[in-house]
């Protein structure tokens, strides 16, 4: 069994109260940071756990919190991402309906080593009834003196609160969350200034992902050095994985990062192989923004050797022939699903996301949901696959925040590595209308080991 | 586009009131304006949707202009500014979702409602929309219903039938 350091106790009947987190070692972090170590020294060990932000971009955690300006006098804050609205990604939730004060406690030893005294955990609206079970679980914390003034008489005082989304996944956006905060739109702010230096009310703000701030808990307890030995490389630690689509097991897994993918894929402690005895077509590894793959390079890099659950390798190739770990919102595709319709799916969410602030992002995904719309439905061209490469290009690097990217992305990969699906689409309207295109031609020469074994 | 309804006038109750007034001592001096989403939630909760009167109490009652509500108000997906059924479903139409079934989950809602998205049933009991991603994707498809916002998982027709027919007896 793979090492366990944010869901070991998972099933442990009653871990969502206080008394049997506890018992399970709960609230040790709190302890072992307000008592024997200096906020820096917290920063210190993150530092050297090697944590990166597991809300997407993978950003080096303790160099971030290095980087908040501490003028004297200004408040600084630390504000929670718990929005998760990337089509593929449901962890955070997870983790929130189940364990609670696992992000509690992150939230309170986090708070300590920024030197920030009222802090707001951001959940998206619709996740009410996770909303509900933090509010529990920060009223219990309150209760057994780990929140509010001078906590375990050590002269930190925190507040902490759970703030609503309205419903935007554009909020997950670092800026256009702090905006949201503010009760405004969620319109991204134009950066620099960063958050780091002017966040929320202007002042010197971290942002962090709901994992990312579970994982300080298990880095305070064990120490940043034992935390860094867990994983692969650049990519330290465990890292949770929504699994999704035609999977035998779809649901939320935590992984040792450096797991072959061809592991989590077809081994039965996983997702247990593709449901219905059917073959894989395609995989989106990292949430509905990253480049889709077909299965050949899913499970190996374009040299042949297996590719690893890691953000090195699952960006091995660039995106000729790679893709990127982002949130870990694992999307398997089987032989029977269309390509087109999922990219027509998801350049409407992108469309239907957009703030509408820039222009190549606001007119971009309108034109390219259109575009895949008709090509989807049998009124295609051919004319209209180049089109969709041009207009991902434009709107690539060209907007204020990076949905345009993301909605550029999928597009753009689809197309390089399923374009004969798409011309296909073209040259046979009504038979793509009735039938699918089904499995890529290079998908077949894959021999999986694992799944003759099995 | 934010539709101004003809509407009753409205007048929050004090229990309401002091909802308000403890979310909006959650944010520092000067920052209220923070509670607005929140509060907007606590509203759609109590009347069913937002209308344009209640948006304007809301403002008075947080001291800043009407359109800084109506403005948040018709950015965000969750907030309804048209009366709606007492029941809205809310099914994930996004991709995850669809690989598993969730266009036949929505086609059969359709049916068995009787009317279209965004409309309501002649008994004002139901309506229905699609929503994106609700971050429930192993489990779908998969739809909400507020303001509780519980959810139903694994959907195929059948437990639609089964939600349905208990949501009616309720
Ligand atoms: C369009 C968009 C949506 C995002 N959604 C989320 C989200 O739902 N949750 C999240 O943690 N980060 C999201 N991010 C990333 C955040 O901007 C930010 O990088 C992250 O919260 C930082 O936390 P981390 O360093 O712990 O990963 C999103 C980014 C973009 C551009
Ligand atoms: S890229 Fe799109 S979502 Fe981001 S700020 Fe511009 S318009 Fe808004
Ligand atoms: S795609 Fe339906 S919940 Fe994520």
């Amino acid at each position: 069994m793979a090492r366990k350091l944010l869901l070991e106790h998972i099933n442990v009947p009653g871990i969502n109260t206080l008394d049997v987190y506890r018992q399970k070692g709960g609230y040790r972090s709190v302890e072992k940071a307000l008592k024997t170590l200096s906020p820096d020294d917290v920063v210190e060990e993150v530092k050297k756990s090697g944590l990166r932000g597991r809300g997407g971009a993978g950003f080096p955690t303790g160099m971030k919190w290095s980087f908040l300006a501490k003028p004297e006098g200004v408040a600084r804050y630390l504000v929670c991402n718990a929005d998760e609205s990337e089509p593929g990604t449901f962890k955070d939730r997870y983790l929130m309906t189940h364990i609670p004060h696992a992000l509690i406690e992150g939230m309170i030893v986090s708070s300590y080593a920024l030197g920030a005294k009222t802090s707001y955990i951001y959940v998206r609206g619709e996740m009410m009834p996770q909303i509900r079970i933090l509010e529990k679980a920060i009223a219990e914390a309150k209760n057994a003196g780990f929140l509010g003034k001078n906590i375990l008489g050590s002269g930190y005082d925190l507040e902490l609160y759970v703030q609503p989304g309205g419903g935007a996944y554009i909020c997950g956006e670092e800026t256009a969350l702090l905006e949201s905060l503010e009760g405004k739109r969620g319109n991204p702010r134009i950066k620099p200034p960063f958050p780091a230096i002017a966040g929320l009310y202007g002042c010197p703000t971290v942002v962090n992902n709901v994992e990312s701030i579970a994982a300080v808990v298990p880095i305070i307890n064990d120490g940043g050095e034992e935390y860094a030995k867990v994983g692969i490389g650049r990519s330290t630690g465990t890292k949770l994985i929504s699994a999704s689509g035609n999977l035998v097991r779809p649901g939320v897994y935590e992984i040792e990062l450096g797991l072959p993918v061809e592991e989590f894929i077809y081994s039965d402690e996983y997702c247990g192989g593709i449901a219905n005895g059917k073959r894989l077509k395609a995989t989106v590894a990292g949430g509905s923004s990253v480049p889709v793959l077909p299965a050949n390079l899913t499970l190996k890099l374009a040299n042949g050797d297996p590719r690893l659950m890691s953000y090195e390798s699952l960006s091995e190739g660039g995106f000729a022939t790679g893709t990127m770990m982002g949130s870990g919102g694992f999307i398997a595709f089987d032989e029977d699903q269309c390509i087109v319709r999922n990219t027509w799916n998801f350049s409407r969410f992108y469309h239907h996301e957009s703030c509408g602030q820039c222009s190549p992002c606001r007119e971009g995904t309108g034109w390219m949901e259109k575009v895949l719309h008709r090509i989807e439905h049998g009124h295609g061209k051919m004319s209209d696959i180049d089109l969709l490469v041009d207009v991902s290009k434009k709107i690539e690097g060209n907007t204020i925040c990076p949905l345009g990217d993301a909605a550029a992305w999928p597009v753009a990969s689809a197309i390089r590595h399923f374009r004969d699906e798409f011309e296909w689409h073209v040259r046979e309207p009504q038979k793509s209308q009735q039938t699918n295109y089904g499995i890529a031609r290079y998908a077949e020469p894959i021999v999986s080991g694992l799944k003759q074994e099995n | 586009m934010l539709k101004v309804e003809e509407t009753q006038p409205v007048e929050f109750s004090p229990a309401l009131k002091a909802k308000f007034a403890e979310i909006s001592s959650r944010y520092p001096e000067g920052k209220q304006k923070s509670a607005l989403l929140p509060i907007l939630h606590e509203v759609q909760a109590e009347l069913g949707w937002l209308s344009a009167n209640a948006m304007d109490q809301v403002a008075a009652w947080l001291k800043i202009e009407p359109i800084e509500v109506y403005e948040v108000a018709s950015f965000y997906s969750m907030y309804f500014l048209r009366p709606q059924g007492k029941y809205v479903l809310e099914v994930c139409r996004t991709g995850p979702c669809c690989l598993v079934g969730a266009e036949k989950v929505m086609a059969h809602i359709e049916h068995k409602l009787g009317v279209k998205e965004n409309e309501v049933t002649a008994d004002g009991l139901f309506s229905w929309r699609g929503v994106e991603c609700l971050a429930a994707c192993g489990f779908g498809p998969v739809l909400q219903i507020g303001p509780e916002y519980t959810f139903y998982e694994n959907l195929d027709e059948q437990k639609v039938d089964t939600l349905l027919e208990e949501l009616r007896k309720k």
